[in-house]
């Protein structure tokens, strides 16, 4: 039978299968890395603002990712990527035998794209307001954050990194996922199109 | 003669696309106003910020490939490369899409607690033209997004869709 190229007769696993477990395992780590270090990033600092006379003015001043909309999204957007893995990679392992009932293989393509997009979205938004924080902005004269909130940044930085490894992870599920929806498509509509006349 | 409908369909849909990529490209770059107050004169242009230029390149790399995949034969095996690379360019609209969106959003907002003032009130021209190159680049988005779930379906041709 055609149908089962996706999985071996008899329902043992091909090498796509474990292929495409071990890449969404990879990806729900780095996804979820970038949201837990983004969600947690925080540093309050004591900073002189001014002086009145000889006496310096301070202010307790807090960077935290919930006053940039493009990190709150960023953390968001990967904590749903995970959670869309974790689903995937559920659905993958309890529920070999009807891998190719009906819309299954290729509603996983489908949404593996869409999660594939969101992710880059969510990485992309968040790494250019870095940017802006790194290097501020003369023209917009914003000036930068990054000299006086440094652990801040390099947490940022490191949920950045993870995030855009999730980036790649996620397009290298898909281009699975769509091989496996074509491998089993193709050989069913050949076999249809010989077995009728 | 549903296959030539479809056909038909897919290749306005190509077209939109890249008409609408070319006009989120031309009207970012074309966005320019100057202002000035006492003595001062700023000039607000699109490569001020990063994630404009980032916008613009993006934007024409989807220009020149759809206009590319528009002549592309109908019986050419590259259909199936056009499927990864559909996918590839829907990631990179999005994600100049949310860098731009990110940006201009600081920009008309400000963001207190890092100190940015929001630059809008000084020049709301180069601000309405940013803001129209993002609609047009967000109906870009979609248009992909459909032209991706097309391109998937004309390669693997679900068995499902597949009228037998």
């Amino acid at each position: 039978m055609p149908r089962e190229k996706v999985l071996l007769a008899g329902g043992g696993t091909t090498k796509s299968w474990k292929l495409l477990l071990a890449l969404r395992i990879l990806a729900i780590i780095a996804t979820l890395a970038a949201a837990i270090v983004m969600g947690l990033n925080k540093e309050t600092k004591t900073l002189v603002v001014a002086t009145i006379g000889t006496i310096p003015v301070k202010a307790t001043l807090t960077a935290k990712f919930q006053d940039t909309p493009a990190f709150v999204f960023f953390v968001i957007a990967n904590v749903m990527v995970s959670f869309h893995n974790l689903l995937m990679i559920a659905l993958q392992i309890f529920s070999r035998k009807l891998e190719y009932k009906g819309f299954r293989l290729l509603s996983v393509a489908i949404l593996d794209m869409l999660n594939a997009t969101l992710v880059s979205a969510a990485a992309n938004g968040a790494v250019f307001i870095a940017e802006l924080g790194k290097n501020g902005n003369k023209h917009a004269k914003w000036n930068k954050v990054c000299d006086r909130f440094s652990t801040y940044c390099d947490h940022g930085r490191g949920a950045l990194i993870a995030a855009f490894s999730g980036v790649l992870l996620m397009l290298l599920v898909s281009a699975v996922s769509i091989y496996r929806l074509s491998i089993n498509s193709n050989k069913f509509s050949n076999a249809a199109a010989v077995a009728s006349p | 003669m549903v296959k030539l409908t479809k056909r038909i369909g897919a290749l306005v849909l190509r077209l939109a696309a890249f008409g609408a990529a070319l006009a989120a490209l031309i009207v970012m770059v074309t966005s320019r106003e100057r202002a000035s107050f006492f003595a001062v004169s700023l000039e607000a242009k699109y490569t001020d910020m990063a994630a404009f230029k980032y916008f613009v390149i993006a934007n024409a790399v989807v220009s020149v490939y759809s206009f590319l995949v528009l002549f592309l034969p109908k019986e050419s095996l590259l259909w199936k490369f056009v499927v990864v690379l559909d996918l590839v360019m829907t990631m990179l609209l999005t994600s100049s899409l949310s860098a731009a969106l990110a940006v201009a959003q600081v920009g008309k907002k400000g963001n207190a607690n890092a100190g940015w003032l929001p630059i809008c009130g000084q020049v709301p021209k180069f601000c309405d033209q940013v803001t129209g190159a993002l609609i047009a680049g967000f109906v870009a988005l979609v248009l992909y997004v459909l032209l991706l779930l097309y391109s998937l379906h004309s390669v693997v041709d679900p068995f499902l869709l597949q009228k037998s």
